[in-house]
């Protein structure tokens, strides 16, 4: 408990709720994170990150390209190491994993969804939905029922057996979150969901996100997207690899600075 | 690994053997054409391979079941001419009487070369003689020679004294002689002989298959043949073969042991055999190479899908899969390439082996070897050419592989 009672007492805190108390259940805990890319000079990608998402919460990671907000995606997501600082998902501590662990964590804790989508092709729907319990070792009947449930929550019970390219971009994108919730994951990471599509699809694949939000579903949304960003409860604005501006909507509904 | 007190235990991430093959034959399933280009440059090694070790055995199990037949315990005894050829070459006339009298010797002929010339008929131009000799022989030649009759009979006491005549199978094809029942006749020499029988083929006697064989009483009658034995053919005891081999040449020839040549034609058959088997480790080798090209392409073809599926290598690592994972999926795909390639490689060199042999008439014989060796050696090679690309593939970094378009 000492890296908890350490983080209580650092900066840190500022990142963590809007003060309900300090029993709150987070699924994220990103704690004085840098991100170092090698070169001369080197490049400090993030630089000294902390922040924390509750259970429950959706938040949008907002920046300019070059941000780091890709960045920090990648080190959440556990895709990529943090070069200092520690990354807690659902109470644990990825920073040491090795690669089969995290790859557990990935697994079993984390749902991603990409710009690209990045669907199997070839492949119809239910099967790409699937392919997100593939690792969990789960029997392939399993799989496929529950994919069936995850695309009939995302409103495409009616296109299970279409393949990636008779869909629609906003389609690709539902299989694609499908994919993301199908194993029910602590968070959902989507990296700019509405990047490749219309305006019509993206206000769609909000509103999808927002039912999941209210479901009960953690989702953090990195865009480069500010409108996009106002539209959800929370931002966390980045800048050169800091967090500029973490506000969140208010319970009286205004919207609470939480920056020093 | 290091967690919270109130985390819930993680379980590692795990992929289904099932699963493994499902997810190795997607690439494969996706990708048809390419699919069956890369697998065809194993099939042709392995096709080669399995097709030339079936014909070499199926050759092999031939030429065996012909020796069988046709008894490795026969000798020839023929004068040698000596160095330079000068002098007649003869045996003495009592020669195959005294060798009758060996004691392990079972069968004994002998043929004596007839001085003319055979034609279909007595207006066939003098200048085509087709090559074709004559020959006078003891009435048992085939049965020494274990040959057999195509059609007709050989001569017997009865007939050899007449003007009958029994041809050599070849002899039969260049008179176009190949019915006997309506008595057909020749023109031998200066004189129309009938024809009896027409022999097969004699594997240990070629020479007869060009010749015409008449009766020694009827060489001696119409065309007053001396009767000289040129070759005697000796059946002796299988396990004294050398023994009788050994004294031969003192018997048939006392004073000139060394004008006598004993040969054992069954020795060129195996000659013949020797030579097969060393263009069979030419081909085999040539069917390497298709093979070891083949598996290089395979491993091109990896190399290239693993660039080309950046993305869904780093979908499934975002969704997962650890680096052994990743590592599997490429080495089953390459693996299966080489299985299907493996597999049609057997089946084709199996087809090939099964259409010469029937072609030229032998038993068919696939070597199980042969075929589990041919499909053993494709997965091989697919494990060697899948390593190096399922590696890179496991060693791609996640954020990078995403990235890539």
């Amino acid at each position: 408990m000492t890296l908890l009672d350490e983080r209580q007492a650092g900066p840190t805190g500022n990142g963590r709720g809007d003060g309900d108390g300090d029993g709150a259940d987070y699924v994220l805990e990103v704690i004085d994170v840098v991100k170092e890319y090698p070169g001369s000079p080197p490049v400090r990608a993030l630089d000294g990150v902390s922040l924390a998402v509750r259970r429950g919460e959706l938040a949008a990671i907002v920046g300019p390209s070059g941000s780091g907000k890709s960045t920090l995606l990648a080190v959440i997501g556990t895709l990529d190491r943090p070069t200092e600082g520690t990354v807690i998902i659902d109470g644990h501590e990825v920073s040491g994993l090795s690669d089969k662990w995290l790859s557990a964590v990935r697994s079993r804790l984390i749902g991603f969804v990409f710009q690209q989508f990045h669907l199997l092709e070839g492949v119809d729907a239910i099967e790409n939905v699937a392919t997100g319990l593939l690792y969990t070792g789960m029997a392939p009947p399993d799989r496929r029922e529950l994919a069936v449930v995850a695309l009939q929550r995302v409103g495409l019970g009616h296109r299970l057996h279409h393949v990636p390219n008779q869909l629609s971009g906003g389609e690709r994108q539902r299989v694609a979150i499908a994919r993301a919730v199908v194993n029910r994951p602590a968070i959902v990471l989507a990296d700019e969901p509405t990047g490749n599509l219309d305006s019509k699809s993206s206000a769609s694949i909000m509103e999808l996100l927002h039912e999941l939000h209210d479901e009960g579903t953690t989702l953090l949304v990195i865009t480069h997207d500010l409108e996009l960003g106002d539209s959800l409860p929370r931002q966390i604005v980045f800048r050169d690899g800091k967090i500029e501006r973490d506000t969140r909507l208010g319970h009286a509904g205004g919207y609470l600075d939480r920056r020093a | 690994m290091a967690s919270t007190p109130n985390a819930v235990a993680l379980t590692p991430s795990r992929l289904r053997g099932a699963d493994v093959f499902r997810v190795g034959s997607l690439g494969l399933r996706t990708r048809k054409v390419r699919t069956a280009l890369s697998a065809l440059g194993v099939m042709i090694g392995i096709a080669a391979m399995v097709g030339v070790l079936g014909l070499s055995e199926s050759s092999r199990a031939q030429l065996i079941s012909q020796l069988d037949s046709l008894g490795t315990n026969l000798l020839v005894v023929q004068a040698s001419t000596g160095i330079g050829g000068s002098g007649t070459a003869a045996l003495p006339t009592d020669a195959p009487k005294k060798v009758e009298r060996i004691g392990p010797v079972t069968s004994v002929s002998y043929t004596t070369a007839v001085a003319g010339n055979v034609y279909k008929n007595e207006y066939v131009n003098k200048g085509e003689t087709g090559g074709i000799a004559i020959v006078a022989a003891s009435n048992n030649i085939v049965d020494t020679l274990r040959g057999s009759v195509a059609t007709g009979r050989v001569l017997d006491d009865a007939t050899a004294a007449y003007p009958n005549v029994v041809l050599g199978s070849v002899a039969a094809q260049r008179l176009g002689v190949s019915d006997v029942s309506s008595r057909p006749q020749i023109f031998v020499k200066d004189q129309y002989f009938t024809v009896v029988g027409i022999l097969d083929p004699l594997p240990l006697s070629e020479d007869l298959d060009r010749s015409v064989i008449i009766g020694e009483q009827a060489a001696h009658d119409f065309f007053a043949s001396d009767n000289v034995p040129g070759s005697i053919f000796v059946r002796t005891a299988d396990n004294q073969l050398d023994s009788v081999r050994g004294v031969l040449p003192g018997t048939v020839d006392p004073e000139n042991p060394d004008k006598v040549t004993v040969s054992r034609p069954t020795d060129a058959l195996q000659a013949k055999a020797a030579a097969e088997t060393a263009f069979t480790a030419l081909f085999l080798g040539l069917g390497a190479v298709a093979l070891l090209v083949g598996g290089i392409g395979i491993a091109n073809v990896m190399v290239i899908a693993v660039i080309e599926r950046r993305n869904e290598i780093g979908l499934r690592r975002a969704l997962g899969a650890t680096q052994a994972h990743i590592r599997r999926q490429f080495l089953t795909e390459a693996l299966l390439l080489a299985a299907i390639g493996g597999v049609g490689g057997v089946i084709i060199g199996a087809l090939v082996t099964a259409a010469y042999a029937t072609s030229q008439g032998w038993h068919i014989v696939l070597p199980l070897s042969g075929a589990v060796g041919g499909f053993v050696a494709a997965l091989l090679i697919g494990a060697i050419a899948g390593m190096y690309p399922a590696m890179r593939a496991a060693k791609l970094a996640p954020t990078e592989a995403l990235r890539a378009s």
